[in-house]
């Protein structure tokens, strides 16, 4: 528990922090909030001086800040700009959608990638480790929009298998979506989030493997005639899963990242499309609203792999909280 | 020759190294090693920490690396070991007694590795009792984990799993560093009732106390070489000996006044004699040629001059 108290006095002292820090980089940037309200009406002066009154421009900066930090503990966000209803309720079903695709995402690519890791480094040195490691490499280097775009070309453009994008059929209402058109309209983007996440826990796990295989109690299971498959079960596995998950999880960020290009690709309305809005159309408050839940929801992944380590591994739970 | 339960014959074992680019460069770690093992004896390879004696239990057991080379002919009862062979067997008739507790599955309590991945579950793990109770491992060490166990546990928990195949060859990897008096006597005492037992014991240490307390045979490795095999009583006074090596080292015990000499076992094989550098007999011969072990009445001896210094001492 004290562990946790701990962790939860950090979160509020990042979140301050960051909130501050993104709201003075907005501040300093030509982003002029009045103007994006405005958008394209024509305005008398005095009522562009009555919005910037709203606005507070001109108001000393850290009269500002404390004035932000202010509504952020009130959980009062404010409007967004584009959406015209308030950030959290933004946030909230932005974010519902895209949980599916980056839930979805991870946990396949989570198993995918685990379990080629493990044949790879089982089979070390063979063509299959070499085809599991070319494409893990091949992977990892290339940039999560850019596969998007190319999955988006074979399987939606040559095969006509998929939509081209929209989480709802053109011309249907969201609430009349059917199950399937909606599963229909996920697969890609999540499959293109999940093999995008599979070549570091792939790589990574292997790379592990390899090194339990080079460890001496492999060597000794071995000397006691335990077949290889077994020992890579028996020891491989049990020692490689769970720093493996605490990995995942260390992942949350680099998901969330994947996501944003991706759903901008696959035009999926979820909260990556949302940031990207957000950003090119200076709506300020909801990207400023963004930032602090990505903040929280990388923040989770991180201490629930900080949990993992320090209470399942056997070594690390002795007496609690030190 | 045939009642050997391990026979070693003229193995090498050396690792390939890339230096520069693809300049290869052979390492030989261990050099025409030969030894033999009887049933109920115990034979003690005794070399410096760090000199490779380890790498000719993993040959035995088939589990070198695989970047290393090795050569020669290992036999168990007779039969040349392949390395099918060596998988076939390992774990059932020979077994080996691992250096430390980082040989078990830092995740896995003890009484399930021991175990393996028996068939039936239920009766290895009442005969792993068994042999746990034997050595004195009560029931609650069953359910430990590795990082658990005290020293001189862990050196009981490594015994009785080799053990539990009941083998006819233990092959005892540096068993006793880092333990208290009392454990290493208690190991010692463990590994004299395994040769009562009519086991074979090939004993790898480095550790000259626990070699002459255990042994029948000792074996004495200098870089890589096997230089010389002699019964243990024999170790008692140095001019039994055989080799200027092997008496140096036991004139340097404590009970033997101490006695000092200088310079290093060489890292790198050399052309003739691997202890021309640091011989008090060495002749112009010995520095180009070779010594092959020779058998010399029940020892074996890899030395030009041997006899000629016994000559003078007579």
């Amino acid at each position: 528990m004290k562990f946790l108290g701990y962790k939860l006095v950090r979160l509020l002292i990042l979140l301050t922090v960051i909130a501050a820090i993104s709201f003075i980089m907005i501040d300093l940037s030509p982003i002029d909030p009045v103007r994006a309200y405005l958008g394209e009406m024509s305005n008398a002066p005095e009522q562009i001086e009555k919005l910037s009154a709203y606005w507070g421009v001109g108001v000393p900066i850290q009269d500002k800040i404390v004035g932000w930090l202010e509504d952020i503990v009130q959980l009062k966000l404010g409007t967004s700009l584009i959406y015209r209803i308030p950030v959290t309720q933004v946030i909230m079903e932005k974010f519902t959608a895209s949980l599916v695709l980056m839930a979805v995402s991870w946990v396949i690519s989570g198993i995918v990638g685990f379990s080629l890791g493990i044949i790879s480094g089982a089979k070390r040195g063979t063509w299959i480790d070499k085809i599991i490691k070319t494409y893990c490499y091949i992977l990892q280097s290339s940039p999560a929009f850019w596969i998007a775009l190319i999955v988006l070309i074979i399987f939606s453009v040559w095969l006509n298998w998929f939509p081209i994008g929209l989480a709802v059929p053109v011309g249907v209402m969201a609430e009349n979506v059917t199950f399937w058109e909606w599963l229909h309209r996920l697969i890609l983007p999540a499959f293109t989030l999940s093999i995008v996440g599979i070549s570091s826990i792939a790589l990574y796990t292997r790379d592990r493997l390899v090194n339990i295989e080079n460890s001496d109690f492999f060597l000794f299971a071995k000397s006691r005639g335990e077949k290889h498959w077994s020992i890579i079960i028996k020891h491989g596995i049990r020692n490689v899963i769970l720093p493996a998950i605490t990995l995942q999880f260390l992942s949350f960020s680099e998901l969330f990242g994947g996501a944003v290009l991706v759903e901008q690709v696959f035009s999926y309305p979820g909260i990556g499309q949302a940031t990207i809005e957000a950003g090119l159309r200076s709506d300020v408050p909801l990207l400023l609203g963004i930032v602090l839940v990505s903040t929280i929801f990388v923040f989770v992944g991180n201490t629930i792999a900080d949990i993992l380590y320090k209470y399942v591994d056997p070594r690390m739970r002795g007496d609690g909280d030190e | 020759m045939n009642d050997n339960l391990l026979t070693v014959e003229h193995v090498s074992i050396s690792f390939t190294q890339y230096l520069q680019g693809l300049e290869q460069h052979i390492l030989k770690v261990i050099s025409d090693l030969t030894l033999s093992v009887k049933q109920g004896e115990i034979v003690a390879i005794l070399g410096s920490s760090g000199s490779g004696k380890s790498l000719l239990a993993h040959a035995i057991l088939g589990i070198l690396p695989e970047n290393a080379i090795c050569e020669g002919i290992i036999s168990f009862k007779g039969d040349p070991l392949t390395q099918e062979k060596k998988e076939e067997i390992r774990g059932k008739h020979i077994s080996l007694i691992p250096q430390s507790v980082n040989f078990l599955d830092p995740l896995m309590k003890v009484s399930q590795q021991a175990i393996g991945d028996a068939k039936d579950k239920e009766k290895t793990l009442k005969h792993q009792r068994k042999i746990f109770e034997k050595y004195g491992l009560g029931k609650e060490v069953d359910d430990l984990y590795p990082f658990e166990l005290s020293g001189g546990m862990a050196r009981k928990v490594l015994l009785s799993t080799a053990l539990l195949s009941n083998p006819e060859l233990i092959v005892a990897d540096e068993p006793t560093p880092g333990l208290d008096e009392k454990s290493v006597n208690e190991t010692i005492k463990d590994i004299k009732k395994l040769s009562e037992d009519n086991k074979g014991v090939l004993l790898i240490t480095h550790e000259i106390d626990v070699a002459l307390k255990t042994a029948d045979k000792i074996a004495i490795f200098y870089s890589g070489y096997v230089i010389e095999i002699n019964k243990t009583e024999n170790f008692k006074d140095s001019s039994k000996l055989l080799h200027p090596y092997s008496k140096s080292l036991i004139e340097a015990l404590p009970q033997n006044g101490f006695k000092l000499t200088e310079g290093v076992q060489p890292h790198e094989d050399v052309e003739g004699c691997i202890y021309y550098e640091n011989c008090p007999i060495r002749t112009d011969f010995c520095e180009k040629n070779k010594p092959e072990l020779v058998p010399y009445g029940n020892a074996m001896i890899r030395c030009h001059n041997f006899k000629k210094e016994e000559n003078d001492e007579s």
